[in-house]
């Protein structure tokens, strides 16, 4: 047995590659992305890029009726837009082996919320299963898409950013190839018409019964007994490592990795041979609450914090009230470091001319969500995906009838517009909105790490594929004022906009385009620097929040190490102090 | 053996995931229980990031508790500042004698604190400053001081130096080997 050193994310790829699965989509989203950029990287699965989560959902769902072993991945919010097909899948259930991978973001490192993705378990009445380390990601692949196809129906398959982003050593084997299952025409199961939904329904109880009896002999679901009865914590996924590091052997304890349906007697057993019962999970009590809910008598959230990640720091002074008194302190107050726009990223000088406009700025989710931060400090709010150009046509609808004026301009990115913009977009077009929709477009889903999407022209193997033109489809739509700009031409992005203000018979769509900065061999060439002669110190350049832009002592530099040459900062210098100072 | 722990601090597009590798690759080639933890996604845009390896006979936490690192590795001062808490009281702190400011000072609306290397050192015995852009410079190319500050941990650490050359070999694409593979000999001779 050959042993590597996996993430969690590289783990469940490999689980996808060693139990048959043949078919793979997603929608790129952090801490999930890696699963299927590592997917990719097998020849036997076939693999894509979904425009989002939904049509990810739907399009395994369909390779699962054919027969085919199939996963998708998302993150915790992606299943919300994948809540619509998920809910009634678990009626149709499936033909080969359906998981769905949802990676939850405890504590928010790159997302909107911290929601607790167990819930969609018992709400859609579907299996889950819980991994807490690389090993179990990658095993546990096999046992959901067993559970799968044994019980007809599909399977929540949930991680948490530690798990997906945590590297640890797997023990790997071959590829079982499972073929494809044969395909029968049965339109009672797969059509969900409200009388076959009907029938379904029961179905579904019964299943959930038989998978209750399932869970209690799931030799995941395991009591490591300690050397003491006396405490007994309950526990799952990557808590079940923060619990192990705390107590070693010194508690028993009941990990749990069948989290839905819970094997009740199990708990019930274990928690009458321990004295004391602790739940130990991370976010929603939801282990703790439907313990409870058998009768038992366990202690969890009124010790352990529900909001953020857990640690064993947290645990242990939860729990043994053991507080760590650190041997060194900062000694100074730390300026913050957060995630800042690039050097030559081209949603800057977006942000710029809207900061001058001062218009409500309706945005999304994307890296531009950092120009509300200072100094662009351009955006009103960012909520979901897609949620910009709607939010904007809301916004503005609700002065107009309220004879309020309001200039409003929204902002979303090329990903996130193909994702869900444009049904927005339609919104704004049929309902006649005055709204000013930008569209930066940078040619790729940045955030996330790079990865193409139906517009770039590209597939995710790198092959040439079809591209969809956004300013044909914002025309197609009925936009008739779509403009088309360079984002790194200040005065074009500005004139564009006021050309859109103008405009008053319905929405106007501003294509900022400029590929990203990051993009190897794509992005800008160059290098300028400050004239120390010119320079008049009036600190505009620093208003665009440019890291390679710095205050030393009294003058102002450019880092030569950090500026690519987008050349936006020469734009704004009223002085011309700023120079070419290379093509490199 | 007991777990030990190394806690490694940096700003986004430092470096600090591939020295990550290079050194979790190493110690799992040893033969020992290892995990990582690291941040991907927004907080790589500039931001503060943190790589955290923790190894020994069996690893269960990926996460390194606030006193409880063996080494703190910061690739820039003001991050061996922000997670000084996380050394222990007998921990050895490596850090890079670098100095990126973040926007609030950049713009200049908070100051770069003064004095850190002078501060950091009388106040843990066991510091090692690097001049690891210099190191990195004199070796043909900025972007390997990410491995002239894994030279210096490795010898702290006592690793096997041999196995370290292995792995970068293995991990780094071919042209950059040489290069990496000297800044790494660099910053060996430091760390005794």
């Amino acid at each position: 047995m050959k042993k590597v050193f996996l993430t969690g994310n590289e783990a469940i790829a490999r689980g996808a590659y060693e139990y048959g699965v043949t078919f793979a989509s997603a929608y790129p989203g952090t801490p999930s992305t890696e699963i299927l950029e590592n997917i990719a990287k097998y020849s036997e699965i076939y693999s894509e890029w979904a425009p989002n989560e939904k049509v990810a959902l739907e399009a395994t769902a369909g390779a699962s009726m054919a027969g085919a072993r199939a996963i998708v991945s998302m993150k915790h919010v992606g299943l919300n837009v994948a809540a619509d097909p998920l809910f009634t899948l678990a009626y149709t259930g499936v033909n080969g082996g359906l998981v769905i991978v949802s990676a939850d973001d405890p504590g928010m490192h790159s997302s909107q919320n911290e929601q607790d993705n167990r819930n969609f378990a018992p709400f859609a009445k579907i299996p889950m299963l819980e991994p807490s380390d690389s090993q179990e990601a990658k095993d546990l692949v096999g046992e959901a898409l067993k559970i799968s196809e044994m019980f007809d129906t599909p399977v929540l398959f949930r991680t948490t950013t530690r798990v997906s982003h945590s590297r640890s050593v797997v023990q790997i084997g071959e590829r079982q190839e499972a073929g494809i299952k044969p395909y029968v025409k049965n339109p009672e199961k797969f059509s969900m018409i409200p009388g076959f939904a009907r029938k379904r329904r029961l179905i579904l109880k019964e299943r959930l019964k038989a998978l209750e009896e399932y869970s209690e002999k799931f030799p995941y679901n395991r009591v490591e007994w300690g050397k003491s009865y006396d405490v007994g914590i309950i526990t799952s996924g990557i808590s079940y490592q923060y619990v192990k590091e705390v107590f070693g052997d010194e508690v028993s304890v009941l990990k749990l990795t069948m989290t839905f349906p819970l094997p009740k007697k199990m708990i019930a057993a274990f928690v009458e041979q321990v004295k004391e019962v602790y739940v130990v999970e991370e976010l929603d009590p939801y282990l703790e609450n439907q313990i409870r809910a058998m009768g038992l008598k366990v202690r969890g959230k009124e010790l352990i914090p529900e909001i953020g990640e857990l640690s064993a720091e947290i645990l242990r002074e939860a729990l043994k009230g053991d507080k760590v008194t650190p041997a060194f302190k900062p000694y100074t107050s730390v300026p913050p470091r957060p995630p800042v726009l690039c050097p030559g990223c081209p949603h800057r000088g977006v942000f710029y001319v809207l900061k001058k406009m001062k218009a409500v700025v309706t945005s999304d989710i994307g890296c531009y969500s950092l120009g509300v931060l200072p100094p662009l400090e351009s955006i009103d709010s960012i909520l979901c995906m897609g949620a910009s150009i709607s939010m904007g046509h809301g916004f503005k609808k609700a002065c107009e009838i309220n004879g309020k004026d309001a200039t409003v301009v929204t902002v979303i990115g090329d990903s996130t517009f193909l994702h869900s913009g444009i049904t927005s977009l339609m919104d704004a077009v049929y309902n006649r909105s005055n709204t000013i929709n930008i569209i930066v477009d940078n040619c790729i889903t940045a955030m996330t790490g790079h990865q193409h999407h139906p517009g770039t022209g590209y597939n995710i193997k790198e092959e040439p594929a079809a591209a969809v033109s956004l300013e044909a489809v914002c025309r197609a739509i009925g936009v008739e004022n779509v403009l088309v700009v360079d984002s790194y031409d200040l005065k074009a992005v500005e004139d564009a906009v006021k050309k859109a203000l103008e405009y008053k018979e319905g929405p106007s769509v501003i294509i900022a385009r400029r590929v990203c900065a990051l993009l190897k061999g794509k992005g800008p060439k160059g290098l300028y620097s400050i004239s120390e002669e010119k320079c008049r110190k009036c600190r505009m350049c620093l208003r665009l929040g440019c890291p390679a832009i710095q205050v030393r002592g009294d003058g102002i530099f450019i880092n030569p190490i950090s500026c690519v040459g987008c050349s936006v900062c020469v734009q704004v210098c009223p002085f011309g102090a700023i120079e070419k100072a290379g093509d490199e | 053996m007991s777990v030990k722990s190394i806690f490694i601090s940096g700003v986004g597009g430092q470096g600090t995931i591939l020295a990550g590798k290079v050194i979790t690759t190493a110690l799992v080639n040893q033969g020992y229980d290892v995990k990582m933890s690291e941040v991907h996604g927004m907080a790589q845009r500039g931001g503060s990031v943190i790589t955290q390896i923790r190894y020994g006979d069996r690893v269960y936490s990926p996460l390194i508790e606030k006193g409880g690192a063996d080494v703190l590795l910061a690739f820039e001062k003001l991050e061996a500042v922000r997670y000084i808490e996380y050394l222990s009281s007998e921990g050895t702190l490596i850090v890079n004698d670098l100095e990126m400011p973040p926007a609030s000072v950049l713009t200049g609306k908070e100051e770069y604190p003064p004095d850190i290397v002078p501060r950091l050192k009388s106040e843990i015995k066991n510091t090692i400053v690097v001049d690891a852009v210099s190191i990195a410079r004199e070796c043909g190319e900025v972007r390997a001081q990410n491995m002239v500050l894994v030279g210096v941990l490795a010898r702290v650490m006592d690793w096997s130096k041999q196995s370290f050359i292995k792995v970068i070999k293995d991990v780094v694409p071919a042209r950059y080997v040489q290069l990496n593979i000297n800044a790494f000999e660099r910053g060996w001779e430091l760390g005794g």
